[in-house]
C-alpha cells in the first residue's frame, strides 16, 4: 500500500524531484563523531562540481570551526557514500563519482576524537 | 405525577443518542464517505460510550465557569506588570516557542475535530468530537490572549501564525498535523486523541506547566491548566477509541497497532522540543526531561498498555528506542537550535556553570561524556567573541523534518542515518521509526515540504538566505534571532530591573 | 496491578477534593508539586461527592470537578455520585 488514500491508486507530487533544482542535485555532507555541527549540512551543487571543489570549498566552509579542522591529514580521511566506502578522486564530477540527487558524503576522521575527546 | 430528576446517564442519553435519527432518502455511505477506506470495521456504534457523559448543557456551564477564573488571572496578571516578575527573561522564549510552535497546533486540532466530528455515523463519537473541537478553539484563543501581553515587551511573538507557515524548524509540528487532518478520520482518531493526547501530551502541559508557574509565570500557568482541565476529557475519548476499535472487529488490532507505532514515534520526535524547553529553557527546574519522561511514559504509559494488552496491543514498536532517548534528546535538540539561532525567533544560550552541574547530576550517564566539553567550548567561543553559528543548511529527516541531529542509541558518538529508495529517488531518515512511517505511505511522504529544500529550489523568496530570513518568514534580524546575550530583550529586562549586562560588568572592571 | 493518578490544581476547592479522596483511597499518596497535587493510588481511585459535600460543607455537583482537573491515568466511570479510575 502505498498510501491509505480514499481516491484509488493515489499517488503525491515529489516536491524534492531533482528538476525542481534549477541544475542542482542536493548533497549532504557529515563529518563523522564531530557533533559540534549538531547534524549533516545540505548543499545544492551542480553535478558537474568536482569532488575537488568539494574538498577546497563546500567542506571548509560547513566545518572549519572546528579545532580538529585544520588537523585533518586529508590522505587518512576514509569516505562513505549512502553509507558505502567510496574513494573519489578530486578531478572527478559528482555525477562520474555516483554521488546522485540526495546522496550523503560521510567524511571519518579516526584520530581526531573532537573537543576535549567527547566526539563532538 | 411529577417529574422525576433524570440521572445521568439517562441525561446523557437523551442528548446525545436521541439527537441522531435514521436516514430515509439516502445512502448511509453516501452521507459518511470516509468510514471505511481505512479498513476499520464497524458493527455497532452503539457500543459507543463516553466515560465522561457531558452534555452539552454541562459542557457550556462548566466551560463559562473555567474562562471567568482564566480571565480573571489574565486582568491580574497584566495589571500587576507581571511580565517583570517571571525569574529571568531567558525564560520567555519557551514561551515563544510554544506560541509559534504548539499554539497553532490547538487550531489545526479545532479544525481536525471539527472534520472528523462530521465524519462518523455514530454519535456518540460525533458530540465528543464537537466538544473537543470547540475547546481546541478555546485554546487557541486563551493562549493568545494570555501571551499578547508578553508580546508588548519581548520580541519574536509577533508575526506567530504566519511563521507557523513557514520558519524551518515550525514545519516540525505544522506537518506532524498536516499528516494527522490528511489522514482518514480513525487514524486521526488514533494519532491525536490517543497516541498524542492520551500517551505524550501530559508531558507537554503536565510538568512543563508546573515548570512556568515555579518561574513565575502566573499567565501560561494559567491557560496550561484550564487546557489542560479539558485535555482530561480528551485523554478518556482517546482511549475510549481505542477500546471501541479493539471491541467492534479483531480485523481493527493490527491497523491500529500499526497506527500507534506510527503516531507514538511521531509524538515523540515532536515532544523533542519540549524535552529541549525543560531542560534548558526553565530558570527555575521542577524536574528534568528524563524524570518527566519516566513518570508519564514509562509508568503512566506502560500501566496503559499493560492494560490493553488483553486486546493483543503492544507497546509501540519504537518504545525502548525512545526510552534510550531520554538520556539525550534535549541536549541534542538544544545543540540543533544553538547551532541555527541566527535563524530563529527566539534566542538560545550557553547554560551557565550552575546550570551545566544540574544538568550533569540529572544525567549521570551522558551529559559529562557527550554533551559538557562541547558546550563548555561554546562558550570559550563566545567568550572570544566568537559566538558559534553553523554556516550551512542543515539536512533534514524526510519524515519529521528536523535536522537530523539525532544519534545511535547504541553509539551515541554517531548521527543516526537511514535511506529508503522510492520510485528511484533517494529519500533519508534520522531513524528507524521515521524510515518505517515513509516505507509504509511513501506516496504520501515523498510530498514532505523540506523547508531546506524548499530554500534551494529558491520557493521562499530567492537565494539570499538573509532575505529568507527576514523577509519570507519575517524575522526581526538582530531582534527575534541570534544569542539572548546582547539581544534586546536581556537588555529591556536588565533595564527592568536595575542589572548590568556582563559586557559592561567586564568593561567596568578593566 | 498498575498505579491509577489525578491531578488537580493547587486551590482552595482543590483542598476539599483531596480531603476527600484520601478519606475514600485510605492508601493513596498526594503529591504537592509546583501549582498542583497529584494523588495516585495502586489499581484504583474513587471521589465521592458525598465525601466532597462533606468536606465543603454545601452541596458539590460531581460535573464540577472538571474546572480544576489538570490530568488522569486509568479507565474512567463516573455517575452522579461517584468519579473512579481503575486499571484492569
Amino acid at each position: 500500500m502505498a498510501v491509505a488514500a480514499i481516491t484509488p491508486d493515489y499517488t503525491g507530487e515529489r516536491l524534492d524531484r531533482v528538476e525542481n533544482f534549477h541544475g542542482n542535485i542536493v548533497v549532504y555532507v557529515g563529518w563523522d563523531r564531530h557533533l559540534m555541527f549538531c547534524s549533516p549540512v545540505a548543499f545544492a551543487t551542480p553535478p558537474d562540481t568536482t569532488f575537488g571543489k568539494v574538498l577546497d570549498e563546500l567542506i571548509p566552509g560547513a566545518f572549519a570551526q572546528h579545532p580538529d579542522f585544520e588537523k585533518i591529514d586529508w590522505d587518512q580521511v576514509s569516505w562513505l557514500l549512502n553509507g558505502e566506502a567510496f574513494t573519489p578522486d578530486r578531478a572527478a564530477t559528482l555525477e562520474t563519482l555516483g554521488v546522485d540527487h540526495k546522496s550523503i558524503i560521510r567524511l571519518q576522521t579516526p584520530g581526531l576524537e573532537g573537543i576535549g575527546g567527547s566526539h563532538s | 405525577m411529577a417529574a422525576r430528576k433524570l440521572n445521568l446517564k439517562e441525561r446523557y442519553s437523551l442528548l446525545t443518542r436521541d439527537l441522531d435519527w435514521e436516514y430515509s432518502y439516502r445512502d448511509k455511505k453516501e452521507i459518511f464517505p470516509y468510514e471505511e477506506f481505512e479498513g476499520i470495521k464497524i458493527t455497532d456504534w452503539s457500543k459507543w460510550e463516553d466515560p465522561f457523559r457531558l452534555t452539552m448543557d454541562a459542557y457550556w456551564k462548566y466551560q463559562a465557569e473555567k474562562e471567568k477564573k482564566l480571565y480573571a488571572i489574565f486582568d491580574a496578571f497584566a495589571q500587576n506588570n507581571g511580565q517583570q516578575n517571571v525569574t529571568d527573561a531567558r525564560y520567555i522564549n519557551a514561551i515563544k516557542v510554544f506560541l509559534t510552535g504548539v499554539s497553532p497546533l490547538e487550531y489545526q486540532a479545532y479544525s481536525g475535530y471539527a472534520h472528523v466530528g462530521r465524519q462518523f455515523s455514530g454519535v456518540g463519537a460525533r458530540t465528543a468530537c464537537q466538544m473537543q473541537s470547540i475547546d481546541e478553539l478555546r485554546h487557541v484563543q486563551t493562549q493568545v490572549h494570555a501571551m499578547s501581553h508578553y508580546n508588548k515587551f519581548f520580541d519574536g511573538f509577533q508575526d506567530f501564525p504566519h511563521m507557523h507557515d513557514r520558519v524551518w524548524y515550525l514545519s516540525v509540528p505544522k506537518s506532524f498535523f498536516d499528516d494527522a487532518r490528511s489522514a482518514g478520520p480513525f487514524e486521526f482518531m488514533v494519532a491525536i486523541s490517543f497516541s498524542f493526547e492520551y500517551v505524550l501530551t501530559n508531558l507537554l502541559f503536565v510538568p512543563f506547566m508546573s515548570g512556568a508557574a515555579y518561574n513565575g509565570d502566573m499567565a501560561t500557568v494559567t491557560f496550561g491548566f484550564s487546557a489542560q482541565s479539558d485535555e482530561a476529557r480528551h485523554m478518556t475519548l482517546g482511549l475510549e477509541v481505542i477500546k471501541f476499535l479493539l471491541e467492534q472487529h479483531p480485523d481493527n488490532v493490527p491497523i491500529v497497532q500499526r497506527w500507534i507505532d506510527k503516531w507514538f514515534w511521531r509524538g515523540t520526535r515532536l515532544l523533542a522540543i519540549v524535552a529541549m524547553m525543560m531542560d534548558y529553557m526553565l530558570p527555575n527546574r521542577v524536574m528534568s526531561w528524563k524524570e518527566a519522561w519516566e513518570v508519564y511514559f514509562e509508568e503512566a504509559g506502560g500501566a496503559l498498555f499493560k492494560d490493553l494488552a488483553r486486546y493483543g496491543i503492544e507497546m509501540p514498536k519504537y518504545a525502548a528506542t525512545a526510552i534510550a532517548e531520554k538520556e539525550h534528546i534535549s541536549h541534542q535538540v538544544w545543540s540543533i537550535f544553538y547551532n541555527y539561532t541566527h535563524a530563529a525567533a527566539f534566542h538560545t544560550w550557553m547554560p551557565d556553570e550552575k546550570e551545566m552541574d544540574w544538568l550533569s547530576e540529572k544525567y549521570p550517564n551522558s551529559f559529562d561524556k557527550h554533551y559538557r566539553k562541547r558546550f563548555e567550548h561554546w562558550r570559550e567561543m563566545e567568550r572570544a567573541g566568537e559566538r558559534f553559528y553553523n554556516p550551512t543548511l542543515p539536512m533534514l529527516c524526510n519524515t519529521c523534518q528536523i535536522p537530523m541531529g539525532f544519534t545511535e542509541m547504541d553509539d551515541p558518538t554517531l548521527t543516526a542515518y537511514r535511506q529508503s529508495v522510492h520510485k528511484g529517488e533517494r529519500y533519508n531518515f534520522c531513524s528507524d521509526g521515521c524510515k518505517d512511517i515513509f516505507d509504509h505511505e511513501p506516496e504520501k511522504y515523498v510530498q514532505s515540504w523540506l523547508p531546506v529544500h524548499q530554500i534551494y529550489q529558491g520557493n521562499c523568496g530567492g537565494a539570499d538566505i538573509e532575505k529568507v530570513l527576514s523577509e519570507y518568514y519575517r524575522i526581526n534580524m538582530g531582534k527575534d534571532n541570534m544569542d539572548f546575550h546582547g539581544s534586546p530583550d536581556e537588555a529591556r529586562w536588565n533595564e527592568w530591573h536595575n542589572l548590568q549586562s556582563a559586557e559592561e560588568r567586564l568593561k567596568k572592571a578593566g | 496491578m498498575s498505579k491509577v493518578y489525578m491531578a488537580l490544581q493547587d486551590n482552595e476547592e482543590a483542598h476539599y477534593l483531596v480531603e476527600a479522596l484520601e478519606e475514600d483511597n485510605p492508601d493513596a499518596t498526594v503529591d504537592y508539586q509546583p501549582a498542583m497535587i497529584r494523588i495516585e493510588n495502586e489499581g484504583h481511585l474513587v471521589l465521592k461527592r458525598e465525601t466532597v459535600e462533606e468536606k465543603m460543607g454545601r452541596d458539590w455537583d460531581l460535573q464540577s470537578l472538571h474546572v480544576n482537573l489538570v490530568t488522569i491515568g486509568g479507565n474512567v466511570d463516573e455517575t452522579d455520585d461517584e468519579f473512579t479510575l481503575s486499571w484492569n
